[in-house]
């Protein structure tokens, strides 16, 4: 498959796979990531690729799989989707720290109870501390070239960790969208094969995982802590070399009519696009709208989402997820530590919407445009009530 | 490694902590976490060697005159032996006494 196609994303995730050569596949299917798992198992079973697919009875026992598969030297994909992610949770935390360089495609989705099976950014939120360097995708295309560049960060030297590619479930990973697949030889020539820092082989046995007893967790912990710190430049060095030898530019944090925008929306994921359009739509009417759409949220890049919201006045920080008794939302609460800690004395809101596959209209974005721009300085303070504002709520 | 445990600096440290050389545990003196320890009557010890076997540590050597005495650098206290010998020649003594 050479060229553009018209193509599921999903199926285009899993050829993304099937390029990067990947070794060790061990997943369970949940919606809506079903389709990933299903086409890389046919793609297996097809003899199309040479991988192990190794089926089991839980996300649990798929993370655990590819936690072994990854320390035995593997080049290891799975993918998941919302309870899915919080059933791998515990293990998520061993894949980071034996520093195994496991690749994820997370189909985002709400979290029950209720029972949802549609988009939202619950799933991730929850995992978002477990260690795991994380990207999220606008479209089809983001998708698949994320999933390659993943691996050549994951498995850099400098790097050594498991990266997450969040995909929006439905909304992205299941439309038909125009992807241009790259050849095997140009995935081949950017992603040289896996070569561990260790390996579980009887010729020379070492011990992962070991007890880290009190004398000597802290510093496991903090070598942990500064390699993820540092693993940013080579997140940037990648998309940078992705750009010259594909084609395709991509930056850990994307702008969008930014540059003389009074009210600058921040945001994750597939809803960037729709951002965009509402964007397109109020600059018709002269409403100075702009975008930053954060493509890496772990690390998180604050020295670059300083250098382009400098002297911003209005930011409106749109989330997809409640914040369960914080005092906002995790994103808007890392935003305002910036803030804090730099000269931008922007006003800040923080909007939650479009839960559980409630769509976001054009007509939302207005909405916020027009809230904020009419917010004062009281609206810097802490609320009595709840400190963000609930959109598309019946009230 | 060849550094004490509590002596490693965190840029010292295998990517992901991995232990390359085997051993170390022998490195970590566990004979501190004890509050009794081990002691033999010899008049009552049969060499059985029960408790030579019975030991979870591997703390527990046979002495040249067949007797046998705990390696307190390693003995947790645990009490397994003096629980396990069949002539009760093993009293468990509170430490600092």
């Amino acid at each position: 498959m050479i060229g553009r196609k018209g193509i599921e994303v999903s199926l285009a995730v899993a050829e993304a796979a099937k390029l990067c050569r990947v070794e060790v596949v061990s997943a369970y299917p949940i919606t809506p990531q079903t389709h990933i798992v299903e086409h890389l198992s046919e793609l297996v079973a097809e003899g199309e690729l040479e991988a192990n697919f190794i089926t089991v009875e839980s996300e649990h026992s798929a993370m655990s799989a590819c936690v072994g598969a990854a320390a035995a030297g593997a080049r290891t994909f799975t993918s998941t989707s919302s309870q899915g992610l919080e059933l791998m949770h515990e293990i998520l935390f061993i894949a980071s720290g034996l520093r195994l360089p496991i690749v994820m495609a997370e189909a985002n989705r709400a979290l029950s109870a209720p029972l949802n099976i549609w988009n939202d950014h619950s799933d991730v939120m929850a995992a978002r501390d477990s260690g795991w360097i994380m990207l999220f995708c606008t479209n089809g295309q983001e998708a698949l070239d994320l999933t390659i560049m993943a691996y050549r960060i994951g498995e850099d030297r400098r790097v050594l960790m498991p990266v997450m590619v969040n995909i929006d479930g439905f909304t992205l990973t299941h439309v038909v969208e125009p992807v241009e697949f790259p050849s095997q030889e140009a995935v081949d020539a950017f992603l040289p094969p896996y070569t561990p820092a260790y390996t579980l082989h009887p010729d020379k046995p070492v011990t992962m995982g070991a007890y880290g007893i009190p004398e000597i967790y802290t510093e496991c912990k903090f070598a942990q802590e500064v390699a993820m710190n540092k693993s940013k430049e080579v997140v940037i060095e990648v998309m940078d070399a992705f750009g010259k030898h594909f084609g395709r530019s991509y930056k850990a944090v994307e702008t969008y009519q930014l540059e003389d925008a009074d009210v600058v929306f921040i945001a994750l994921g597939a809803i960037n696009e729709n951002i965009m359009t509402a964007i397109d739509e109020m600059r018709t009417e002269g409403k100075k709208a702009g975008l930053l759409n954060l493509r890496l949220y772990r690390p998180f890049p604050g020295d670059e989402l300083l250098a382009v919201l400098k002297g911003k006045k209005r930011i409106a920080v749109i989330e997809r997820v409640m914040p369960g008794g914080a005092l906002n939302s995790p994103l808007y609460n890392e935003i305002t530590s910036l803030a804090y800690r730099s000269s931008l004395t922007a006003l800040i809101k923080n909007y939650v919407i479009a839960l559980g596959g409630r769509d976001a209209l054009q007509s939302d974005f207005r909405h916020i445009f027009d809230d904020i721009q009419a917010a004062g300085t009281k609206d810097k303070k802490i609320q009595k009530g709840l400190n963000f504002a609930m959109i598309g709520v019946r009230a | 490694m060849a550094k004490k445990v509590d002596e490693i600096k965190w840029h010292e440290l295998n990517i992901g902590g991995v232990i390359d050389e085997p051993g170390n545990a022998r490195e970590y003196l566990t004979g501190d976490w004890r509050s009794q320890r081990p002691v033999w009557d010899e008049s009552r010890c049969i060499k059985c060697g029960i408790c030579w076997m019975v030991c979870p540590d591997v703390a527990i050597y046979q002495k040249d005159d067949g007797y046998f005495v705990a390696n307190y650098d390693y003995s947790k206290g645990c009490g397994i032996c003096a629980k396990e010998c069949p002539t009760g020649a093993i009293k468990m003594v509170e430490e600092g006494r």
